[in-house]
């Protein structure tokens, strides 16, 4: 009785949505993108969606990381604590899937695919042209935030081998010495995106 | 194309009525039409054709065909895959049944003014046989499509596969009726006698399964569709699901009745946007029509079909890994048994089939056991879809009778290899096949000659290679991945697969000893016997087969540090053909660790083979092509007249792109 108590009272203490840290704060002024706390009211949405169902968490993750982009610990919990899964088991799911990422991504996602039909045909060697290009080491998000660059399993366009894509836009029969062209299409995209922005500023 | 006027199906007259009505358009598609009034012009929607932005090219004909008026006469159909993947975008008018291949968006214009409006078929966009250079206009002469033999892909590049009218058109969903009219014992029965075995690579027995669950006397049971193709390089499921996803419902379908199952999952990986999207429509027509919901077709059978998604995790693929992870936790495989087919999820009765097979089903029901079980050969029946990719001519998806040799399926349809370059070895099986070398070309493909000879048919993945690919490196690939996809459960997996990752490495890098070599025979066998799922059982066998079929290599690594195909990059040596060499100096600009020197305008220059890092950056900048990498080093003497070698360099791994 008393341990149902107490996890009462935790509960109440996390459903408190966390304030925006300062780079949050910055990140918003600059972009119009969605607040935080709109977020959450999205998220929540979701969570009702699925409410009562078995085996949804799955599901109700990759939702999550549409809307934060990210699965950060307080989302993570937030998830545990609406869905009275403990927190250990969200974060043994989101560890376990590849596809999950608690990490911040970059405003593009590049999935240099690493099939063996791309390993074959040179997937490492643009993998390597694009961590020289972005200057990447050991991180897979380059310094302006703009790529995050990272190796994914077959996406099944064999044919079109070596393959990568960004967002969803797939580049095939790539050749390393493609790539300056593709990356420039979206930073001359997003300097132009800014300029916009600031104009309205 | 949005499918309107949608009335519920209740009976096979209904389902008669449909089909009745949306013919002709399938009929003008084959060729089979007598009012050729219309003309239908099919985009292939599949990832592949997609990717090389077929999308454009269809808007681009909706747009002209608004400016020239014609939007009456000629209507745009968004097909499935037509597994020519090589040659896409792939664009055929029908009922003209010209094939036109590569078509881009600035093509369009041509197409509809010159073929559509003045009826000339656009010589430039036919395609021509690589070796003959013969043009074909229509699909089934080109040696590709000729030599296949499709049955379960024949709604691929026909249907829309959005519209569940034209499924119907195919007689879709009348294998359901005819099913539901039999006792789900004798629909059992069929399936067992058609010899149907899973198509994800195990080969088990569909109908033995379908059998262990109707015996189980619980309520709820269910089905479920194993969508999570993993293996790299493997995309036959994707196409299905994208080009026919209603004969994967229809199948599951059938095979809740057999069982007695309400509830079906199609657990798919998140990695196939356009199949997953395919899918919610097909699920959602198929709802809106009576033929998922209850009481379908007016009996008292009903079931419905949920979709779960994947999160990129290969060990998900096995069916006690699938089960966890559509319940929504960490995807880690368990003992078996007991089999799903006794308790799978949440403790039920569960069947696990994967797509091809489920796909097989209405198949096995419309032509009847008898005909199925002529198909292939005697242990393994049906037809066997596969993807091929890799250093052939024409990557695709192709379909063809279980033992067709593996000759006829990479000469005869895949056209054979790229280039002047000669074959080495084809990789079936993915991460748990192996590797077979040019001997046993001849050899049927069927679940039982290929586990002889040391790979397995796995979910249909052909990956060819030739004599650039370096076998000890593709072993080390292979276990690389598995490596990193093993779920950590048991140690002979986590632990062991990593120890052999080491040696391999070891291997490829140039530092290992004659002894590594039987320690890495040793420890594969180990971890195949000890391992507790199918990921960690089979992990080994790209090493096994390799050590088998290409020791010679093996050895050349080890003994004299030399990499035959001149792939690892730690063996390659890298140097200036003096012959060639004009003492520009941008080889030693270029270099990052000084290991070039000269003198301007005073050639040649020199490589430190010691201070060398190997990357490459030299060979690429060299304007005269003066610099060479091979296996060993050569003689600068006979450097001189290396040509070959020097073209090999340039077109070999870093640099390919042929």
């Amino acid at each position: 009785m008393e341990e149902a108590t107490k996890q009462e009272q935790f509960h109440d203490e996390q459903i408190i949505i966390p304030p925006m840290t300062e780079t949050e704060i910055k990140h918003k002024k600059r972009s119009t993108e969605k607040t935080k706390d709109h977020k959450y009211i999205e998220l929540d949405k979701v969570l009702e969606r699925y409410r009562g169902q078995k085996g949804e968490l799955i599901r109700v993750l990759h939702s999550a990381q549409k809307i934060f982009g990210y699965l950060p610990q307080e989302v993570q919990a937030y998830v545990a604590l609406k869905m009275d899964i403990p927190v250990s088991e969200v974060n043994g799911v989101v560890t376990f899937y590849t596809l999950f990422v608690t990490e911040p991504k970059g405003k593009h996602s590049v999935n240099v695919c690493m099939g063996t039909a791309c390993y074959v045909k040179g997937a490492s060697e643009i993998i390597d042209k694009l961590k020289e290009e972005l200057k990447l080491d050991a991180q897979e998000t380059s310094t302006d935030g703009l790529f995050t660059v990272r190796s994914t399993r077959c996406i099944g366009a064999c044919g079109m081998a070596p393959v990568m894509t960004v967002d969803e836009e797939v580049h095939g029969r790539l050749n390393p010495a493609d790539l300056t062209g593709i990356l420039k299409k979206y930073q001359e995209q997003d300097a132009g995106e800014k300029y916009e922005h600031d104009q309205v500023n | 194309m949005q499918v309107k006027s949608m009335s519920m199906i209740k009976s096979i007259k209904d389902l008669e009525a449909v089909r009745e009505k949306y013919l002709p358009s399938i009929q003008l598609r084959l060729g089979e039409a007598t009012n050729k009034t219309e003309t239908h012009v099919l985009v292939c929607s599949g990832t592949a054709c997609t990717s090389s932005a077929s999308q454009a090219v269809r808007e681009e004909l909706l747009h002209q065909l608004q400016k020239h008026n014609l939007e009456k006469q000629v209507k745009v159909i968004k097909t499935g895959c037509f597994g020519f993947c090589q040659k896409g975008p792939i664009v055929l008018v029908e009922p003209d049944n010209i094939f036109y291949c590569q078509v881009e968006r600035n093509d369009v214009n041509k197409l509809v003014e010159k073929h559509l409006m003045e009826g000339q078929v656009v010589e430039e966009l036919l395609f021509h046989e690589p070796d003959t250079g013969e043009r074909h206009q229509k699909m089934e002469d080109i040696r590709f499509f000729h030599n296949q033999q499709r049955v379960l892909l024949q709604n691929c590049g026909l249907i829309n596969p959005e519209d569940i009218n034209e499924y119907i058109a195919r007689d879709g969903y009348f294998a359901l009726a005819g099913a539901l009219n039999q006792r789900p014992a004798d629909v059992i029965d069929q399936v067992l006698k058609s010899g149907l075995r899973g198509r994800g690579g195990g080969g088990f027995p569909a109908g033995k399964k379908w059998e262990i669950a109707s015996q189980q006397e619980v309520t709820s049971k269910y089905v479920v569709c194993n969508a999570d193709e993993g293996d790299p390089g493997a995309f036959m499921d994707r196409s299905i699901l994208e080009g026919d996803p209603h004969a994967v419902l229809e199948g599951m379908t059938i095979a809740a009745y057999a069982i007695g199952a309400s509830q079906g999952y199609i657990y798919v990986r998140a990695e196939y946007p356009i199949a997953v999207d395919r899918l919610e429509v097909a699920i959602r027509q198929a709802q809106e029509v009576g033929l998922l919901g209850k009481q379908i077709l007016s009996t008292d059978f009903s079931f419905d079909i949920g979709i779960k998604l994947g999160a990129g995790a290969f060990v998900c693929g096995e069916e006690t890994a699938l089960l966890h992870s559509a319940m929504g936790a960490r995807g880690e495989p368990r003992p078996r048994p007991p089999y799903p087919a006794q308790e799978g999820l949440w403790g039920k009765p569960t069947i696990i089939n994967n797509v091809e097979t489920l796909a097989n089903v209405p198949l096995i029901f419309r032509k009847g056991w008898q005909w199925y079980m002529g198909q292939g050969v005697a242990t393994s029946t049906g037809t066997k879809v596969f993807s091929m990719a890799g250093k052939i001519n024409n990557t695709g998806l192709i379909e063809v009778p279980m033992g067709t040799s593996l000759r006829t399926i990479i000469y005869d349809i895949g056209g054979g290899i790229q280039g002047e370059r000669s074959f080495k070895a084809v990789q079936t099986g993915g991460p748990s096949g192996g590797c077979i070398p040019e001997d046993y070309l001849d050899k049927p493909v069927d679940y039982d000659s290929l586990k002889e000879i040391g790979s397995m048919m796995g979910s249909g993945g052909l990956i060819v290679m030739d004599e650039r690919d370096c076998m000890v490196d593709i072993a080390r690939f292979y276990v690389e991945f598995a490596q990193d996809e093993s779920c950590g459960r048991c140690t002979p997996c986590r632990v062991g697969t990593k120890r052999l990752l080491e040696i391999l490495q070891r291997i490829t890098k140039g530092q290992a000893e004659m002894e590594d070599l039987e320690l890495l025979e040793e420890l594969a066998y180990d971890i195949r016997d000890a391992s507790l799922c199918g990921l960690g059982q089979t992990a080994p066998n790209p090493v096994l087969s390799t050590l088998r079929y290409f020791r010679d290599e093996y050895l050349a690594h080890i003994r004299d540090k030399h990499c035959p195909a001149g792939v690892c990059k730690e063996l390659l040596h890298y140097q200036v053909v003096e012959s060639k060499c004009i003492g520009c100096g941008i080889c030693a600009k270029a270099c990052g660790v000084d290991a070039i020197s000269g003198e301007k305008k005073k050639p040649p220059y020199k490589i430190d083979p010691k201070k060398c890092v190997r990357c490459g950056v030299c060979l690429a900048k060299c304007p005269k092509e003066a610099i060479i990498r091979g296996g060993r080093r050569i003689p600068a003497a006979t450097a001189a007249v290396q040509e070959g070698v020097n073209n090999h360099a340039h077109s070999s791994g870093i640099y390919t792109n042929a």
